[in-house]
């Protein structure tokens, strides 16, 4: 194919390198340079897209972030498929596989465009709400119809190969947008010797000064750009990122930026670099030179390929050297219209028209097509557009003078592009990010940002001021603002001079009026890329949706990928107009974070894959793998589930740990648990406040088990803490809740009881934990200690520092499978050296090493809880049979106190734990079974609480569970009945939790 | 009421629309109702329509400070479900689930209600209890849940990873297939229509500044816009803003408010009709009919009104949603938003008289309103003709605070509520 539409020279493309590119599997040839939709127009392509609901031919119709139409599919491998790229935002590069997504057979031939040419007039705004209703039972097939037809782009079906970064900036200044004001604004700021970061989403600085032939000093205005980016690149403290959006504007100056690497480059990012990345940045001050959207005008068949707004005429002659079209008609409410005309007439091509809507303006821009002898029709409009697949006419007629009415008779004219302008809509998106309302005005015919409580300028367009010159000052102004703001010297800067041009006063005029009224008339579209037109948003405001909102989500107005760049002003003064209304008092709806779109890659950067949430090992990891432990993952750690052996199951592996245990000694690694060292004069005040029990007279050397609660009295963590000084304790937590308990700690500390001198430190993985347990366990430390660890010198609940295996150890004397245990803490430096020495010296006494499994079994068969697997948030101390873990006579009170004693929770028939036996000896009552009384009884059936842990008990030969029963405590020896899943029923008999040694005697020996 | 029906397009399309009622009415408010409930959002919509249709009291007004289905309403991830532990709010969400079920009929108003499932996966073995007991809960309440293993899930949800690479690999998952998805501005819209039709004045951009209280009893509330508005009963459901009114009338709640987010991308191909949670990697997500996937995020730790939330909370819940659903990194990110969603201690609304004589509030759904709009509309409206709470909503009353009787549903709730 030739590239029919380029020019033979101009334009910011190198022709020395070309490129060639896919676009529904056929290939095609741009330059560098180009954009995927500016290569496209070279080539002649006109159909790009299907509209979403009438499948109607669409084309390109802008140049940048407001494009509606051409949103793409990208990628040549399954892998790096990208939906929904806006082609006129792609930068070109060889090898770039495109395609259109929707429409069949074809894009250009669609079949569905025969059904949304029928049944258009069927999909009023809000049809679906008005039927699919009858019969109620084929809504799933009517919806199966819909989703069938949704979505534009698709996902890929493989693993995303690239990866994504972020990086944490901060500076004085952050302009959005590097325009003629943004780089005013820049140039400022960095001789002021500011920290400057300057953002904006093309790939090169310039804005709206790379599209037009506009001269500064006499020269190219894009030789002033390219002196100011090189000026700009010699300071340290400049950052300058181009293809990068601003896209949130979040609270205290909080900005995101999408920075995109390697797109440009190729289908996958280059080895070693990452895709994309984003830039959090705070900024002191922040300078908004974001410019201006042009409007297109609602008119009928305003969405024919080959419609297109004024600006991007100029922008793809001007910066791409295509023109996207032979015979142009231009229909303007302004002067800047013109442009394009004069851009087009340049190329040498045909302008047949330019219609504008106002009567005699007189404006230097007006003159010079006057003077170029161009075809200028006052006064009027295009009414309509003729063809289908490509503009192939116009309807010219003339306008009443508010522009209400079509008024005289209808010219025919031959043309193949229209370009409108309605005049411009400042790009105040971001500066509605953080809540501040835009304020319309009448002279600009726009919303411009409103009050604001961000340290926030505004430069430029976004000001509704158009004029190079004048957006050149208000740059340098807004700079020297900035510097000023953040205590720095005023700048020296010199502007260039730019030409300032006599503009005359634009028309606000926004719908096109037709012959025939709005509902009748050939489509006129407001919002493209979601099909909704003017007589759509007409019908929601007579059926009452009045609110802007309202219009906007009844006819899904600005809900598309572009969110309304390019609609939304005009759907709200159709919506005006429909309700006799003003623009600003119809109001508008509200702009959020993104400003384009980003990768879910790009916002998650590393946090993906393996580090995602990083897998936390002990000391003694490697050791657990070598031994073939299968592992569980509790909070962020992986611990030894457990240990089988060759041809066992699992059921043998922990029938042989449990029995090696009660029988011998096992080994835990136990380094897992949460550790929080508190210090301070007011740290055994502070514990008393948090735990239920009592603190005040621990004594330096002891440990002791502590239940924490929340204000309403449910306990939701536990553990033993330990008295290593008179004003230094360490406290354990279970694995999961380590965390939440320390910032409850500190939220107390900081918020309630500032007033208490006491110090947090989280010293979980600077210990690791070795658990040896079970009768042969003091034998086992013997071997490794000179210290007398005999019942006598180191009592249950003691701990001691000594020395194990050469090693600095604390022990504590503690056991949670009720037989003597010891467990040893060292530096996590020494934890592997000391468990090895520890399996060495234990092979004589049988030392087996067990998982979070086995200690789950041993713990149940003493009826010891786990907090988390025994509690739900909706149990208190009492309810667990642990009002021994209480203390009332506490000076302060305590955490929870207030809350477990409401009447509530000291009334009867409460749920409490109790143990369970079943009938027969080997069933094991599955985990979260619900009980009852009697199963037979009438539905539904009261539940009477439910199972929290069960395990098949191979000390005990039978199963063992424990649960929950209202009333449980006072109904020993009764039955309950557990109805499951597939029918059966299991009956089990209400019996005391601790099933093994309910007199602690093994523990204390 | 104009009926709604394929055949009613068809017969419109020819006259080009031009036909249509209105909706809904515009009324000036009268100067005195029997019922005024404050606040035009789901809730408040759903109140009024079974006010006029259950209870016959069609003296109503809804005052809504400024457009209906404006708040939470229209700021939603749109699940419905009813699978929750505990016997009262499994009554309560069941309740609710019935009358969703039939409801586009009801109020001839297509509210999209799709019944295509919601799944809780579960990655621990404490989830797999958690859901077990789940289950074996709602199985004797009478509500469908069940286990389904992570093979079967593979099968059901091809794009969900659940394989043994994920970091949290899926052991399983409870789905309850007769929950899924609705529109939520067609739920307003429904009711609103259907209220207005019977006689309720729907009265728009009308700001309550005032409650009318004289020895303990509300007679009526003081407007911006209207002046004061006599009612013997008030009715106050404005979900974020409860604590406000609460304090006009003198009393504080046991709500904080929090600005809870969410986000959608851009529209896709649908590869996922169902909703899928995840409690313990902290996402989850469902696809619209539009093609967009819909993302509830967490909410900021912090309280305050302003309906946005924290830039961090949405990068850990797109981490989490890439995680189970690798296919997504390279889809775009659309949108985000924040609503105001008040959250009681124990993750269960109120549904209460209080210490005012006539005054009565619906508020605390924290996170999980949406699903609860026909039940707590219903049974709020049972409360308002009553003067009493409906057996139903009795447990939800603000008494429990005092009594210590809390419905602790953070479990079921999680996040994901």
């Amino acid at each position: 194919m030739t590239q029919q539409n380029r020019l033979t020279s101009g334009g910011r493309i190198d022709r020395s390198t070309p490129l060639t590119f896919t676009y529904n599997g056929k290939q095609y040839k741009g330059f560098k340079g180009d954009t995927l939709a500016s290569a496209m127009l070279a080539n002649g392509i006109d159909v790009v897209a299907r509209s979403f609901k009438y499948s109607r031919p669409r084309g390109i119709v802008a140049c940048g972030a407001e494009e509606p139409n051409a949103v793409l599919q990208l990628g040549a491998t399954e892998a790096t498929q990208v939906p929904n790229v806006r082609a006129t935002q792609q930068e070109l590069f060889d090898g770039l596989v495109s395609a259109s997504t929707n429409g069949w057979p074809s894009v250009d031939t669609d079949v569905m465009g025969m059904i949304g040419k029928m049944g258009g007039n069927m999909m009023p705004p809000g049809f679906y709400y008005k039927t699919f209703m009858f019969p109620e039972s084929l809504w799933d097939t009517y919806e199966s119809m819909i989703r069938k037809a949704a979505g534009i782009g698709r996902a890929p079906k493989e693993k995303d190969p690239d990866t994504y970064d972020a990086i944490n900036q901060h500076c004085d200044v952050m302009i959005v947008g590097a325009g003629p004001a943004g780089l005013a604004a820049a140039l400022t700021a960095a001789r002021g010797g500011a920290r400057v970061i300057i953002a904006d989403e093309q790939n090169e600085f310039g804005g709206s000064l790379l599209n037009s032939t506009e001269q500064l000093d006499g020269k190219p205005a894009t030789e002033w750009v390219r002196a100011v980016v090189e000026e700009l690149s010699t300071y340290d403290d400049v950052l300058l990122l181009p293809r990068s959006t601003v896209n949130g504007y979040h609270d205290h100056n909080f900005l995101t930026i999408h920075e995109r690497r390697t797109d440009h480059l190729a289908d996958i990012a280059p080895v070693n670099t990452v895709r994309q990345r984003m830039h959090r940045v705070r900024a002191k001050w922040v300078v908004l030179a974001t410019g201006a959207h042009e409007r297109p005008l609602v008119y009928a068949n305003n969405d024919v390929p080959g419609c297109m707004i004024t600006g991007a005429v100029s922008a793809y002659i001007n910066r791409y050297g295509v023109v996207p079209g032979n015979e142009l008609v231009v229909m303007t409410t302004n002067d800047y219209g013109y442009q394009a005309a004069l851009d087009w007439a340049d190329a040498g091509r045909k302008v047949v028209a330019i219609v504008d809507t106002r009567e005699a303006a007189v404006g230097d821009r007006t003159e010079a097509a006057r003077q170029r002898g161009l075809n200028i029709i006052s006064g009027s409009a295009v009414i309509e557009v003729q063809g289908t697949k490509r503009v192939t006419g116009v309807s010219v007629a003339g306008l009443s003078a508010s522009g209400a009415k079509v008024i005289g008779s209808v010219t025919k004219l031959k043309a193949d592009t229209v370009a409108t302008s309605g005049g411009w809509s400042p790009v105040i998106h971001l500066s509605c990010h953080t809540g501040s309302r835009p304020v319309w005005s009448d002279s600009v015919v726009g919303f411009l940002p409103g009050p604001t409580v961000q340290k926030q300028l505004t430069a430029g367009g976004i000001n509704g001021q158009y004029e190079t010159a004048v957006a050149l000052q208000e740059g340098l102004d807004a700079g020297q603002k900035a510097l000023a703001e953040v205590g720095l010297a005023v700048a020296d800067v010199v502007l260039p001079e730019a030409k300032t041009l006599k503009v005359a006063a634009p028309m606000s005029l926004f719908h096109i009026p037709h012959l025939k009224p709005t509902s009748q008339a050939p489509k006129q579209f407001v919002d493209y890329q979601t099909d909704v037109t003017a007589a759509g948003i007409e019908i929601a405001c007579r059926e009452g949706f009045e609110a802007i909102e309202h219009v906007k989500r009844y006819t899904a107005m600005g809900f598309g990928t572009d969110q309304g760049k390019l609609g939304n002003i005009n759907g709200m003064a159709v919506a005006a107009k429909a309700l006799n209304k003003t623009i600003p008092e119809t109001g508008t709806t509200v702009f959020r974070p993104n400003y384009t779109p980003i990768a879910f890659g790009a916002i998650i950067g590393r946090n993906a894959g393996a580090l995602f949430e990083p897998e936390r090992y002990t000391a003694m990891h490697k050791w657990h793998v070598e031994q073939g432990a299968m592992f569980e993952d509790v909070g962020q750690w992986k611990r030894p589930w457990y240990y089988p052996q060759k041809g066992e199951s699992m059921q043998q592996s922990l029938n042989r740990e449990c029995m090696a245990v009660r029988n011998a000694v096992g080994i835990l690694d136990a380094s897992t648990l949460g550790k929080i060292d508190v210090q301070g004069k007011d740290a055994r005040e502070f514990l008393g406040r948090v735990y239920s029990n009592a603190w005040a007279k621990l004594a330096i050397g002891k440990c002791r088990y502590g239940l924490m609660c929340g204000e309403d009295g449910m306990v939701f963590d536990d553990g033993v803490t330990a008295c290593l000084g008179e004003n230094h304790f360490v406290m354990t937590t279970t694995t999961g809740g380590a965390a939440h308990v320390y910032e409850w700690l500190e939220i107390y500390h900081q918020t309630e009881w500032p007033e208490l001198e006491v110090y947090f430190n989280t010293v979980t993985d600077h210990w690791s934990t070795a658990t040896i347990t079970g009768p042969n366990s003091r034998k086992l430390l013997e071997e490794l200690t000179d210290f007398d660890v005999s019942n006598d010198n180191f009592r249950y609940m003691d701990w001691k520092q000594i020395t194990v295996a050469g090693v600095p150890a604390r022990v504590f004397r503690i056991s949670f499978t009720g037989e003597l245990s010891f467990e040893i803490n060292v530096q996590a430096n020494y934890g592997m050296a000391v468990w090895e020495k520890l399996i060495e010296a234990g092979a004589k006494y049988g030392l087996t090493p067990y998982g979070t499994e086995t200690m789950h079994v041993l713990r149940a068969e003493k009826g010891f809880i786990i907090a988390g697997q025994d509690t739900d948030g909706s149990v208190h101390p009492y309810d667990l049979g642990m009002g021994w873990c209480v203390s009332n006579q506490k000076p302060f009170s305590y955490i929870g106190k207030r809350g477990m004693n409401r009447s509530d929770c000291t009334r009867a028939n409460r749920k409490q734990l109790v143990g369970l036996k079943t009938k027969d000896p080997k069933q094991v009552i599955p985990e979260g079974s619900a009980a009852v009384l009697d199963p037979n009884g009438p539905k539904p059936l009261e539940i009477q609480g439910h199972i929290s842990s069960s395990y098949w008990s191979e000390t005990l030969g039978h199963s063992i569970a424990m649960g929950f029963i209202k009333g449980g405590l006072d109904k020993m020896g009764e039955t309950v009945y557990y109805p499951l899943g597939d029918g059966t029923v299991i009956e089990a008999e209400i019996c005391s939790p601790i099933f093994f040694d309910p007199k602690g005697e093994r523990q204390n020996v | 009421m104009q009926k709604y029906s394929g055949f009613g397009l068809f017969k419109h399309s020819l006259t080009h629309h031009e036909n249509w009622q209105r909706v809904w009415r515009n009324p000036t408010p009268k100067k005195k109702y029997d019922v005024i409930i404050i606040g035009g959002g789901g809730h408040g919509l759903a109140t009024a329509y079974y006010l006029a249709k259950e209870h016959g009291i069609t003296n109503v007004a809804v005052l809504e400070k400024g457009h209906l289905g404006g708040g939470n309403a229209c700021r939603n991830t749109t699940i419905v479900r009813s699978n929750y532990l505990w016997d009262e709010s499994a009554a309560l969400y069941e309740h609710s689930m019935q009358l969703w079920e039939g409801l586009a009929q009801e109020l001839n108003y297509n509210v999209m209600f799709s019944q295509r499932g919601v799944y809780h996966t579960c990655h621990t073995l404490q989830d797999m209890r958690s859901n077990e007991r789940l289950v074996a809960a709602n199985r004797l309440q009478g509500i469908d849940n069940e286990m389904v293993d992570a093979e079967q899930l593979q099968k059901e949800i091809p794009s969900l990873d659940c394989s043994k690479n994920a970091r949290y690999p899926i052991m399983g998952a409870s789905v309850q297939r007769r929950a899924g998805n609705a529109r939520h501005d067609a739920v307003a819209w429904g009711y609103a229509r259907a209220a207005d039709a019977l006689g309720v004045d729907l009265i728009q951009s009308c700001e309550v500044i005032d409650m009318e209280i004289s020895d303990g009893k509300i007679t009526g509330v003081k407007t911006k816009q209207y002046g004061v508005l006599k009612a013997d009963r008030v009715g106050c459901v404005v979900a974020g803003n409860s604590g406000v009114l609460a304090k006009m009338a003198g009393f504080e709640l046991p709500v904080e408010s929090h600005p809870l987010q969410a986000l959608v991308s851009e529209p896709i191909k649908p590869f996922l009709d169902t909703v899928v949670m995840s409690n313990h990697v902290h996402g989850y997500m469902s696809q619209s009919d539009k093609g967009d996937l819909v993302i509830g995020a967490g909410i900021d730790g912090w309280v305050g009104y302003g309906q946005r939330g924290s830039y961090g909370i949405i990068e850990h819940t797109i981490q989490a949603i890439v995680e189970m659903f690798p296919c997504t990194s390279r889809v775009r990110m659309n949108r985000q938003w924040g609503g105001i969603v008040d959250a009681c201690p124990d993750a269960s609304p109120i549904i209460s008289e209080t210490p005012i004589k006539n005054l009565f509030f619906n508020c605390g759904w924290g996170t999980g309103g949406f699903k609860g709009t026909p039940g707590s509309g219903n049974l709020f409206a049972h409360t308002l003709a009553d003067g009493k709470p409906h057996p139903i909503a009795e447990p939800f009353s603000i008494q429990r605070f005092h009594t210590g009787a809390l419905i602790d549903e953070h479990g079921a709730a999680g996040v994901a509520h």
